[in-house]
């Protein structure tokens, strides 16, 4: 028989402790970054080791422009947080809008990148450690990018649908963390790819 | 602080900080109950007898001159003496921690049981004492700091070690499931059994052929693992002659219990003479030419090597001097009739598992191939 | 009106059909129930790699035994090794802290109760895929069945070369879900930890179970995260004709070693962490004492888990690094020895100037202590990198690990069991069984654990399915076979408690320990909202207070 009346003391006047989206979604940062760093470490320890077959500096081109749709993003992405917090929800679509058609466009460059790499170059993930390591690594970002647009077009159907207000814009926030993420992966693959792997 | 408790309370108060309340004394008063005597002696007579057997255990552990099998307490090389004398370093200071430890242990639990049951007293409520803690930080780091710096010069004085000029050189690598032995400045190749001369260092190269494999004869070095696409390097001098035993230790596979080793260290003039009979090819003995026909003709000579045919496979062992060796199958068997036999006629019969195909032969062909064998000393 | 927590007696009040108790059961979100089922999935586990154990040790026991070919021995201890890691230590250790926890720190449930029940499930199927590989494992040329590369899982033994079928795939698999599983967990943990503490709880007063919970899932987060890359490499390997690991194409078996032991080591200190949780909060209780240096538990706890992500290469010693490296790693792993060494002595504090009382919990405690010291002396002599190249991968490491994660964490386990089942089912564990167990287990544990020490200073190498006669190991492999029966039949003692008390034990009421800790605060079992209304907390010990108004923690802290 449990007591109806508690033994403890009561009240929580000033007891704040952090939301737990943002937590939570740290935490996962936290743990793909580790994922994340692994593949870094295979592609920098077969940098220049491959036996045979195409290597970077053969066959890679720097894809600035798409670099800067996806960086550009995050920029989109922060602000219309910002506008949910306000309650400007045409403003908030539309900037979210406008982030998902930058990662579409990223997705798209990676997408022609592959291609010519592939029938071009001949640079498959099996054709040496070059390509098995290169592929992996911009694939497993790839793959995060478009986990990350998924549940970007999902808010925005629910925002089309007109459920999503400022009472949301905490959890839109978790979700632009992830994104900030993504973002922030692609800058270390780059570098790690396109600058030092050559 | 009430004035009534005993001084040795008293002083542990202020040393730990503990709170006036109403102290039971732990140090001393009421304790005339047997059970504290018969449960120290109980331990104590278990500790006595797990002490026993370990050194029971390790009585086979004194470095005598014998040959007490490979055991790691038992070095024939400077390098296993120096890993000897490194661990025993180790053991004397961890017994030492094992005993002030242990004993802290004993005594506590003999002397804090709770023997008043009177459940309302609750004893002194400690929280922790920084001088203590303090000093439990320090020493470990100390003896951290020992073992490191010894371990490092060991380390070093192994690894680091500068290869002498007349160190004889062998190539080892590893397959699944055998060893193979290449002396590239005398030009031998053998497999399975090792050959070395007393009181010379030998530097060994390790390869693989497929998989990880470990080289581990305790009594001569410690173990370094061969790894494909990867060249490793050990030395031993082994400063007695006999047989040395050992084995694979790195997991490689089905057969990997059976990779046996087998280092057969002689003195100077043995082992020119036994480097001698194996630059020699074999003569072809007429009689069994039928055998060297079968083996000619067979799948045998994809993966076997005999000098003096068309045998240059090398996936298997080279069979030129098969003769010559103890064993065969890398230890798993004599090297005997039936079992040559046998192994050719049914190798999962003696290691099941291994990669050397059941030839499928008639039985005149396996006899005379058997009996041909048998020529290749 | 009892709680619903327990399903039988539910369903006899309500007049549930078996069907809806079973509904109830597969789709609850509640962290006490999907506690209780990560606690069930793991003693199902623990009998099945038990058994498998029972199994090499049978053909042990002799040289040149027949009762297992060597195809299946080598499955035989792939199967214990993994199974045992990853589906009896980790769903004990998650459904012990995903029960306690959340009682503990005065909260309702989980921060994220659907992903606690997705994370349990996903561990679940992960073990549901591993098995799978009995059945359907089989490939090419009939190879495979359960996967036999040993739970490390070495390249290039995985690859398609040296392991066709698709048993080696089924260990990939299925662990990479239960990886996921395990995350899942951890952020719950964290989340729930660092956003639910009632009122009050700082974290200086969150009780040490709680503490070490928090530091072992954030060591989840980055150490199990390494094995699901290279896990995923090896598939691309397997699958898509990669060369991570393809030591014919340039690549490199080691790399697979540094990512697998980047994970491995962490993932012994995660496993044990949870251990000395459990140690820190019975041996006070059973002491009467507060945990002697509270402070200094936490800061060593955190010392462990950044130190353990420093030492992983002392499992390659004997690989042909450098010398400078294996110094590094030598200094790196005895160092960790330090903050473990600290804890020891901070339990012994605590049991110093206390009143013992040698309950069943408190005896599985005080034998930690004891199997702890050793396996962590042994741990130094496997440490320092001369001495490995006599002792690895030979039965010495087997002993030494086996003595940390059974004299360790199975002990703790046992100890955890008897302490918290009051709780979890309202009714009390048989002491006089307990200590029969406890005895049986002691025993038989030393017998087996303490001489396989011998075999390995005599050259005797792992993960072998026979040995040669003659070479001084046959008497030690038969004793040690022997004590290997007698800890399975003190395990079905202990089973046969579980279930007898459950219908026959005492009843235990709110807190029949007299601890100090929240969850003792409610009944038992606590209802479905654990806490009538939200405590609120002024000390580390917020039922001292409440038993002790004249001598209040909160005076002190």
């Amino acid at each position: 028989m449990s007591a109806i009346t508690s033994p403890f003391p009561q009240g929580s006047v000033g007891w704040k402790l952090p939301y737990r989206g943002k937590v939570g979604m740290a935490c996962l940062i936290v743990a793909e970054s580790a994922i994340f760093t692994i593949f870094v470490v295979a592609y920098l320890f077969y940098a220049g080791k491959s036996l045979s077959g195409p290597t970077p500096r053969e066959v890679l081109e720097t894809p600035i422009f798409f670099t800067i749709c996806l960086l550009s993003s995050s920029v989109t992405i922060h602000f219309a947080s910002r506008l949910l917090e306000r309650g400007k929800r045409v403003g908030f679509l539309s900037l979210w809008f406008l982030t998902i058609i930058l990662g579409v466009l990223f997705m798209y460059g990676t997408a022609r990148e592959w291609y010519r790499l592939i029938y071009e170059h001949g640079l498959t993930i099996s054709s040496n450690l070059f390509g098995t390591t290169y592929y992996s690594l911009v694939g497993l970002h790839a793959f995060h990018v478009t986990a990350g647009l998924l549940m970007l077009t999902i808010v925005l159907l629910f925002g089309l649908a007109g459920r999503v207000g400022s009472e949301q814009s905490a959890r839109v926030e978790v979700l632009s963390m992830y994104w900030h993420f993504v973002d922030v992966v692609w800058v270390v693959v780059f570098t790690v790819v396109y600058v030092l792997g050559r | 602080m009430r004035r009534d408790i005993c001084p040795t309370t008293m002083a542990i108060s202020r040393v730990t900080g503990c709170r006036g309340k109403e102290v039971q004394s732990a140090m001393g008063k009421d304790h005339k109950t047997e059970w504290g005597s018969v449960a120290s002696r109980v331990v104590g007579i278990l500790v006595l007898v797990a002490g026993i057997l370990l050194a029971a255990g390790l009585c086979n552990a004194s470095p005598g001159s014998e040959n007490q099998g490979p055991n790691i307490f038992d070095p024939h090389s400077p390098n296993a003496k120096s890993l000897y004398q490194l661990s025993s370093f180790v053991l004397v200071i961890t017994g030492l921690i094992f005993v002030v430890v242990f004993g802290l242990l004993v005594y506590v639990v003999v002397k804090f049981r709770d023997r008043t049951r009177d459940a309302w007293r609750e004893p002194a409520q400690v929280y922790g004492s920084t001088q203590i803690e303090l000093a439990w930080t320090v020493i470990p780091i100390l003896i951290v700091v020992v073992l490191f710096l010894t371990t490092a010069r060991v380390i070093h004085g192994i690894q680091d070690a500068p290869k002498p000029p007349q160190a004889l050189s062998v190539t080892v690598i590893g397959h699944q499931f055998w060893w193979e032995f290449r002396y590239p400045e005398l030009g031998v190749v053998t497999a399975n059994e090792l050959h070395l001369p007393v009181g010379k260092p030998a530097y060994l190269k390790l390869l693989s052929a497929d998989t990880d494999h470990s080289f581990w004869i305790p009594q001569l070095a410690g173990k370094t693992d061969l790894i494909p696409n990867r060249v490793n390097e050990m030395w031993m001098e082994p400063e007695q002659t006999g047989t040395f035993l050992g084995q694979c230790a790195q997991y490689c596979g089905t057969q990997h219990a059976k990779m046996l080793l087998r280092v057969a260290v002689e003195s100077p003039e043995d082992f020119d003479a036994w480097v001698r009979t194996q630059k020699e090819t074999s003569i072809p003995d007429e009689k069994e030419s039928a055998g060297k026909h079968v083996f000619e003709s067979t799948s045998c000579v994809n993966c076997h090597a005999v000098g003096g045919t068309n045998g240059t496979g090398r996936f298997g062992p080279d069979l030129t001097h098969l003769m010559s060796r103890k064993t065969i199958a890398a230890g798993a068997a004599r090297n005997t009739h039936e079992n040559l036999r046998l192994w050719i006629e049914s190798p999962d019969a003696i290691k099941p598992g291994s990669l050397m195909p059941a030839m499928k032969l008639s039985d005149a062909d396996l006899d005379a191939l058997v009996r041909y064998l048998e020529t290749l000393q | 009106m009892s709680s619903d927590a327990i399903a039988i007696g539910s369903a006899r009040e309500t007049g549930q059909s078996w069907l809806e108790t079973l509904h109830e059961w597969v789709t609850t979100v509640d962290h006490k129930r999907l506690g209780i089922l990560y606690i069930v999935y793991a003693l199902f586990f623990l009998a099945v790699a038990g058994s498998e154990a029972m199994i090499m040790r049978i053909q042990l026991m002799y040289p040149h035994n027949g009762f297992v070919s060597p195809q299946v021995f080598n499955r035989m201890f792939t199967m214990h090794g993994t199974t045992m890691v990853f589906f009896v230590g980790i769903p004990f250790l998650f459904g012990f802290a995903n029960y306690i926890v959340p009682l503990m720190i005065g909260a309702r449930d989980m921060a994220f109760p659907r992903l606690n029940a997705f994370s349990f499930w996903l561990t679940a199927f992960g073990g549901f895929v591993l098995y799978f590989s009995f059945l359907g494992g089989s490939g090419l040329y009939g190879a495979g069945s359960a996967p036999d590369v040993g739970w490390w899982a070495y390249a290039p033994l995985t690859s398609r070369a040296f392991s066709p079928g698709h048993s080696t795939d089924y260990w990939t698999i299925g662990l990479l879900v239960s990886g996921f599983g395990s995350i899942g967990t951890a952020i719950n943990i964290i989340a729930t930890i660092l956003c639910m503490r009632c009122p009050g709880m700082k974290l200086g007063r969150m009780p040490l179970l709680v503490w070490m919970n928090l530091v072992m899932s954030g060591m989840v987060l980055i150490a199990i995260t390494p094995l699901s890359a290279a896990q995923i490499m090896l598939c691309v390997d397997r699958y898509l004709g990669g060369h991570f690991f393809d030591t014919q194409a340039g690549g490199s078996a080691t790399l697979w070693m540094h990512f697998f032991w980047i994970f491995g080591h962490p993932e012994v200190y995660i496993l044990i962490i949870p251990a000395f949780a459990f140690m820190s909060e019975i041996v006070p209780v059973f002491s009467r004492k507060p945990i002697f240096g509270y402070p200094v538990m936490v800061g060593a706890t955190v010392c462990i888990g950044f130190l353990s992500l420093s030492v992983w290469a002392h499992h390659m010693f004997t690989i042909g690094m450098s010398s400078y490296t294996n110094a590094f790693f030598t200094l790196t792993t005895l160092a960790v020895g330090i903050p473990t060494g600290i804890k020891i002595f901070n339990w012994l504090g605590t049991m110093w100037g206390g009143k013992i009382q040698f309950k069943t919990p408190m005896l599985f405690c005080i034998a930690f202590l004891f199997q702890f010291l050793i396996a962590g002396l042994t741990g130094i002599m496997l440490g320092s990198a001369a001495f490995n190249w006599q002792l690895s991968g030979s039965y010495f490491v087997v002993a030494h690990f086996h003595y940390t994660l059974v004299g360790g964490l199975v002990f703790a386990i046992f100890g955890a069991f008897y302490f918290w089942y009051p709780k979890i089912t309202g009714k009390m564990l048989s002491e006089r069984v307990g200590k029969l167990h406890f005895w049986l287990f002691f025993l038989g544990f030393h017998l087996t654990f303490d001489l396989m020490h011998i075999p390995g200073l005599l050259g005797m190498p792992r993960r072998i399915y026979t040995y040669e006669p003659g070479r001084g190991w046959d008497m030690w492999n038969l004793l040690v076979s022997i004590g290997a029966f007698i800890q399975a039949i003190a395990t079905l003692v202990f089973v046969a408690n579980l279930i007898f008390s459950y219908f026959k034990g005492a009843k235990a009421g709110n807190d029949p320990w007299d601890a100090w800790t929240l969850e003792w605060s409610v009944s038992s079992p606590p209802p479905a909202y654990n806490f009538a209304s939200i405590p609120k907390v002024s000390s580390r010990r917020p039922l001292w207070d409440l038993k002790h108004p004249e001598d209040q923690d909160s005076r002190y802290e």
